[in-house]
């Protein structure tokens, strides 16, 4: 392919196999294929590799999630039967993340069950830990951090949410412990910890007024719920984010390896390229690129051009409309490929040094083992 | 662009409502899908909004334009006279708008911000945020100056499949939190216009199974909600195949013999795999497109871009959007 001539070929085997590699993150735009790939990595990492591997995912398709023996949300790992591990000794295990689970989880870790009652009642936590923009994503970095804590698994693959934006997972544990540990809080929380010593005073001032606004807007009943749940969770701020800075630093380490996963089309690879730029930064080890659907001609010598002509001529001639039929697919099928060479094209230029893995478009879904196989297969040997 | 082949109707009809929500699954086009609508419906000397709420700029991405601000702005031209305005709506920006509006904070307000609190307001109550989003877009749809509507029309980029209905149905999610007070009265006047036939939300799909999986569930949704969903849009759809049935290898190598092109079995074979991934895949999409039909709704298939998403291309899937009428 002349789009990967400037990339080096990523080697999924060879980080599946790798001991020290312990997390692999599948991060990429939504619809690009990444709950089907980290699926199929994981079934390759346990069958061709023996190694003990759980997969996280976040919300697969319903098929997808069946062909894994997954039912419901139960927060905890299932093994995956049925898969071929004779050889290999590897195991397989699954499981969903439940979002609001994993939250209460913490919670209760971090307090005494009676107020965790008091929090769980709260209309505000209620709100946020099943709704908060950014919940499912730290809460997929906090069972992260507990798989790995438990120490069970030789690999943990990482599914990620279908964020806004894929930098919302990065993002979101260190704005959820921001917030939690904010200065907004600590204002609340002020007045009732040290009878209204204030930071300064136009804070103080904005937020009298603020207080008001919202008890005009709002009502004076959510800021008292509020305040309960600013109260209740006061305690448990240094937890949070002690776990979230956990969690980041693991992330940073070299036992994991981040996989951006995208499709050839200029939204998914823009997004690819946004994410290869944050991992640079917030120095986090990128192993590659796996580039889902590509498309690929059979016959890459005959081009769009000359294949649209004579299908054309065929139609002219007369008898041969099956052919000019095919000549006229095989046409649209070169015409897009070349498209996507050149949004390909827009990643690798940014990042040459970033080795790439192309991956031809299936004719049909992949919704059980054998799919994730023949995929699993598909990205290790392009 | 020819006007004699695109009976453009200048008034909309197929395209009832005022408000148009386009959602759909990650990766559909949704995007491309709404600025086209946004185009077509304003043709013919209309003013149509095309209004994104995520803060992701893909409108300016998709026209190739500096990022939007929080600012109604002139987007593109119609044919016949016709201009889209764009808008994306921050939530940040839009409650410091409506506490002004309403509290004259002026210098508080900046304040406000400076400390996190509009961030700490818009976090910790996520419905509160969606409210002062669909309040934007309600705003902009019934503005009128003087007796003239402002826009014809409003085309709404919503957030995904998967988030949908969660995010048209705010008075569930404040109530919640705000028994009482302006925001409550505030989500209710957006609800009312939600549910009422003024709006349409229709859902942009691809013949695949996952986009059509979640398409079916999201209208099982919204319909539970009490939302209207208006069209289903397939986008992506390939040009039929007249012959449509399986070619043999011999018919294609007199083919190719007869078409002036070499016709050594490599390439008699390759063409032969290329034809017959073609009819799975398009077995494939008849019965996904089966599926579709079931649903009962309007449906409109707008054609597979092979040049990807260009100026060209949205005036192409914008006429292909009002032709079906």
């Amino acid at each position: 392919m002349p789009s990967e001539d400037a990339a080096p070929q990523l080697d999924v085997d060879q980080i599946l196999a790798d001991p020290g590699v312990r997390i692999v993150v599948c991060c990429g735009a939504g619809g690009v294929g990444k709950t089907t790939t980290a699926a199929a990595l994981a079934l390759r990492a346990a069958e061709h590799h023996g190694r003990r591997t759980v997969v996280l995912t976040i919300d697969p398709a319903r098929r997808l999630a069946q062909s894994l023996g997954l039912t419901e949300l139960d927060n905890t790992p299932r093994q995956v039967k049925g898969i071929d591990v004779e050889g290999s000794g590897g195991e397989l295990h699954a499981m969903m993340l439940d979002m609001k689970r994993t939250f209460d989880d913490v919670v209760l870790q971090h307090t005494d069950p009676a107020k965790a009652a008091e929090i769980f009642a709260n209309p505000f936590y209620q709100a946020m830990s099943s709704t908060f923009a950014g919940t499912q994503e730290y809460m997929a970095m906090e069972k992260l951090g507990q798989l790995h804590a438990r120490g069970e698994w030789d690999l943990i693959v990482v599914d990620t949410p279908p964020s806004r934006s894929a930098l919302d997972f990065l993002d979101a544990p260190a704005r959820l412990s921001r917030f939690l540990d904010g200065r907004m809080l600590r204002l609340l929380l002020a007045p009732a910890r040290s009878g209204g010593r204030s930071m300064f005073s136009l804070v103080t001032a904005s937020f009298g007024m603020f207080s008001k606004v919202v008890q005009k807007v709002l009502g004076a009943q959510l800021l008292t719920d509020l305040s309960g749940f600013v109260a209740a969770l006061d305690s448990m701020f240094g937890g949070f984010r002690q776990r979230a800075e956990q969690t980041y630093r693991i992330l940073q380490a070299r036992e994991t390896a981040f996989l951006l996963v995208a499709t050839p089309e200029p939204d998914a690879v823009r997004e690819a390229a946004y994410f290869a730029g944050r991992l640079r930064e917030e120095q986090m080890p990128l192993a590659g690129l796996v580039l889902n659907r590509v498309h690929r001609p059979a016959v890459p010598e005959l081009d769009a051009e000359q294949s649209r002509v004579a299908a054309e001529r065929l139609t002219e001639l007369g008898g041969h409309e099956a052919t000019a039929d095919v000549l006229r697919a095989h046409a649209a099928l070169a015409r897009q490929a070349v498209r996507e060479q050149q949004v390909a094209a827009r990643f690798t230029e940014a990042f040459p040094a970033v080795p790439a893995v192309s991956v031809t478009a299936q004719p049909a879904d992949v919704h059980d083992v054998d799919g994730l196989r023949t995929i699993g297969a598909a990205i290790s040997r392009p | 662009m020819c006007a004699a082949e695109r009976p453009i109707d200048p008034a909309g009809a197929g395209w009832p409502a005022r408000l148009h929500v386009v959602t759909g699954k990650g990766g559909t086009g949704k995007t491309s899908v709404a600025a086209a609508l946004a185009l077509a419906l304003a043709a013919g000397g209309r003013r149509t909004l095309l209004v994104e709420v995520e803060g992701r700029q893909g409108i300016a991405q998709l026209f190739g334009i500096d990022p939007l601000p929080y600012e109604e702005r002139h987007l593109a031209d119609a044919p016949d006279g016709g201009e889209v305005r764009a808008l994306a709506v921050d939530a940040e920006e839009a409650l410091l708008e409506y506490l002004d509006m309403f509290y004259k904070l002026g210098a508080a307000g900046r304040a406000l911000r400076k400390l996190g609190a509009i961030d700490f307001a818009t976090t910790i109550a996520p419905g509160l945020r969606d409210v002062l989003l669909t309040g934007k877009v309600k705003e902009a749809t019934t503005r009128t100056n003087g007796q003239r509507r402002t826009y014809d029309a409003v085309v709404l980029d919503a957030p995904p499949t998967g988030r949908i209905g969660r995010f048209l149905n705010v008075t569930a999610e404040t109530a919640r939190l705000a028994k009482v007070g302006p925001i409550k009265t505030q989500s209710e006047g957006v609800a009312a216009l939600l549910r009422s036939p003024m709006t349409a939300v229709h859902v942009v799909t691809l013949l695949e199974e996952m986009p059509i999986q979640e398409t079916v569930d999201a209208i099982a949704d919204l319909t539970a909600l009490g939302f209207g969903v208006g069209k289903v849009l397939v986008n992506g759809v390939r040009p039929p195949l007249p012959a449509g049935q399986a070619v043999t290898a011999a018919e294609l190598r007199r083919g190719l013999v007869a078409a002036g092109l070499p016709a050594d079995r490599d390439i008699v074979a390759g063409l032969h795999d290329e034809a017959r991934d073609q009819v799975i895949r398009r077995e494939l999409e008849d019965s996904l497109r089966a599926d579709l039909v079931e649903l009962g709704l309007p449906m409109i298939e707008l054609p597979l871009l092979p040049d990807g998403v260009d100026r060209a291309g949205l005036a192409t899937l914008a006429q292909a959007l009002v032709r079906a009428e």
